[in-house]
């Protein structure tokens, strides 16, 4: 890809994260946290690609430890934010 | 697939990490941006099967062993994510977010051994940058597990020359990361990885129990930027999109947290390679404390027209919030203003004391943030502390040489009167002695309190 393209969305994307967390209050601090802690557990779509072009096997079992720890790192994180953010509940008046 | 379509869904997948960030900044949308995210993340990971890389065909390589390992991954992180006690959340959190830097590192090592001399000189560097970095926080996030496990200690550890070895080791990191670049060879990397992990240990190491969640949120921020690193290497738009999210709303979140305690982030890292071991709490010298009955709690509350309840991470430890909701209800029922005075920090972790009530049904608009409840002291006429000890520690604004001052508190010490609920006389998670408890119009009730509590609504209804 084009450096220039990647430094554009690299920046773009710093705003971005900047903005849409700035106002947050503590009340959410720990789910958000925990939310975006899933997020980078993406890192697994990185992990099955490199497993895909693996020629030896030590590249294949280090493929495959990743991809153990980024599924943990993903389902993990998104399953345990929803467990948290599923008791926050208003005045149900 | 066409690259152009593999691409949009990738895009589209970014675009659900935004908005499910946004999402999770409101109460009343984060759950629906949490399920956004976790829509987001499934739909990038399908997509990978149905694309072929250049020099690659379908069906994947490998498919059994990726498959294999992504049910092994399951099969650990969803038990984990379920069991979990909602105390044990930040550890929890510090080791999610230590595998996920695992995973980062050993993706960008398999990248590297794979590309061999084909690599160019950028795609090194941030290689060289996922290593190190991914390193860090995966050996740094398990020193924070092992500190908030309690399986080791929380104060902070300063060996002798402390600081100098930690100098020492950054220079070789970044000395061996720049051999990395221009030797290009494995044994370099993997020196590399392992002095990478014992930096990570022994930058965590001299911060305090206080301190570690900040640490926590700052390595997650890190492993985003090692996300975003290894999107660059492996040409993913999406991997550069999701890791720079999370490592620029990370970083906002952490200094944030900082400035809840009242801490730059500056001195809560390296104030430690500074800090000269702290007074043993205290003189030692036994001193009198008033201590009470749940009767004579009873019958304060019966009379008060305010109470501000402080919960702190005690109350959580004895299981006691439903008992805390029950005895607010029963006050509300006689008629007095009650509301829950929340610290940002109250917990183990900013923002842990909302989760651990919102489990035993405390709605979140009874929750007062500390802006709020601090004018209000002056007419309040109980506050009850419950497990609670350093954020409403006055030495943080009396007391310049403590280890929390500075942190804005809940100032309890304005109220008319103040009820200490404590297991015994032990200081807090930071291990500082606490003046309030000695004052005139503390009264203490020792004990479980959850057993306490249960005491005090019985003899309250009594009366």
């Amino acid at each position: 890809m084009e450096p220039m393209a990647i430094v554009s969305i690299f920046v773009l994307a710093v705003f971005v994260g900047f903005e849409v967390v700035s106002k947050v209050s503590s009340t959410l601090h720990t789910p958000l946290m925990s939310g975006a802690n899933a997020i980078h557990g993406v890192i697994l779509v990185g992990a099955i690609i490199v497993a895909d072009h693996s020629s030896t096997n030590l590249e294949l079992g280090l493929a495959v430890a990743a991809i153990v720890l980024a599924t943990i790192n993903m389902v993990g994180g998104f399953v345990v934010t929803d467990r948290m953010l599923e008791m926050f509940k208003g005045n149900k008046k | 697939m066409s690259r152009t379509l593999y691409d949009l869904v990738g895009l589209a997948a970014g675009v659900a990490f935004i908005l499910a960030l946004k999402g999770l900044s409101h109460p009343k949308t984060a759950r629906r941006g949490n399920l956004i995210g976790a829509f987001g993340a499934t739909l990038a990971t399908l997509v990978v099967f149905f694309y072929a890389n250049p020099g690659s065909s379908l069906p994947l390589n490998n498919l059994g062993w990726i498959l294999g390992a992504m049910v092994i991954g399951l099969l650990i992180g969803v038990p984990a994510a379920r069991k979990v006690q909602m105390t044990q959340m930040p550890q929890l959190v510090a080791l999610f977010n230590g595998v996920g830097g695992g995973a980062a590192a050993l993706v960008a090592i398999v990248e590297y051994l794979h590309l061999g001399t084909e690599a160019t000189t950028a795609e090194v560097i941030f290689t060289v940058f996922t290593v190190i970095v991914g390193c860090v926080s995966f050996s740094g996030s398990v020193i924070t597990f092992l500190k908030l496990q309690e399986l080791m200690t929380t104060r902070p550890v300063i060996f002798p020359a402390g600081r100098f070895i930690i100098a020492a080791t950054l220079v070789s990191v970044i000395g061996v990361g720049a051999w990395v670049v221009s030797a290009l060879g494995t044994t370099p990397l993997l020196i590399l990885a392992g002095l990478s992990l014992l930096f990570g240990v022994l930058f965590v190491l001299p911060v305090g129990g206080a301190d570690v969640p900040i640490v926590i949120s700052l390595l997650n921020a890190f492993t985003g930027l090692t996300v975003a690193a290894s999107g660059y290497v492996l040409d993913s738009v999406l991997l550069i999109i999701a890791g720079t999210l999370v490592g620029a709303s990370g970083t906002i979140l952490t200094r944030l947290m900082a400035e809840a305690m009242g801490r730059s982030l500056f001195g809560t890292l390296f104030g430690a390679f500074t800090a000269k071991p702290q007074d043993a709490a205290g003189s030692g010298e036994e001193r009198p404390v008033r201590s009470g009955s749940p009767d004579d709690v009873a019958i304060l509350l019966n009379y008060a027209r305010r109470v501000v309840i402080v919960p702190g991470f005690g109350l959580a430890v004895a299981q006691a919030q439903h008992t805390v909701r029950e005895l607010a209800d029963l006050m509300i029922s006689k008629g007095i203003d009650v509301a829950y005075g929340i610290h940002p920090v109250a917990g183990r972790m900013p923002g842990h004391m909302n989760v651990l009530l919102a489990e035993a049904n405390v709605p979140y608009d009874q929750l007062a943030e500390m802006e709020e409840v601090n004018p209000t002291f002056g007419q309040t006429d109980v506050a009850i502390v419950i497990g609670a000890n350093d954020v409403v520690n006055p030495a943080a604004q009396t007391s310049p040489g403590c280890p929390i001052y500075g942190m804005p508190i809940l100032e309890v010490n304005h109220a008319a009167n103040i009820i200490f609920l404590k297991r015994s006389m032990r200081p807090g998670f930071a291990g500082i002695e606490n003046e309030l408890l000695y004052d005139p119009k503390t009264m203490l009730l020792f004990g479980d309190a959850k057993a306490s509590l249960t005491k005090v609504v019985s003899a309250l209804k009594a009366l």
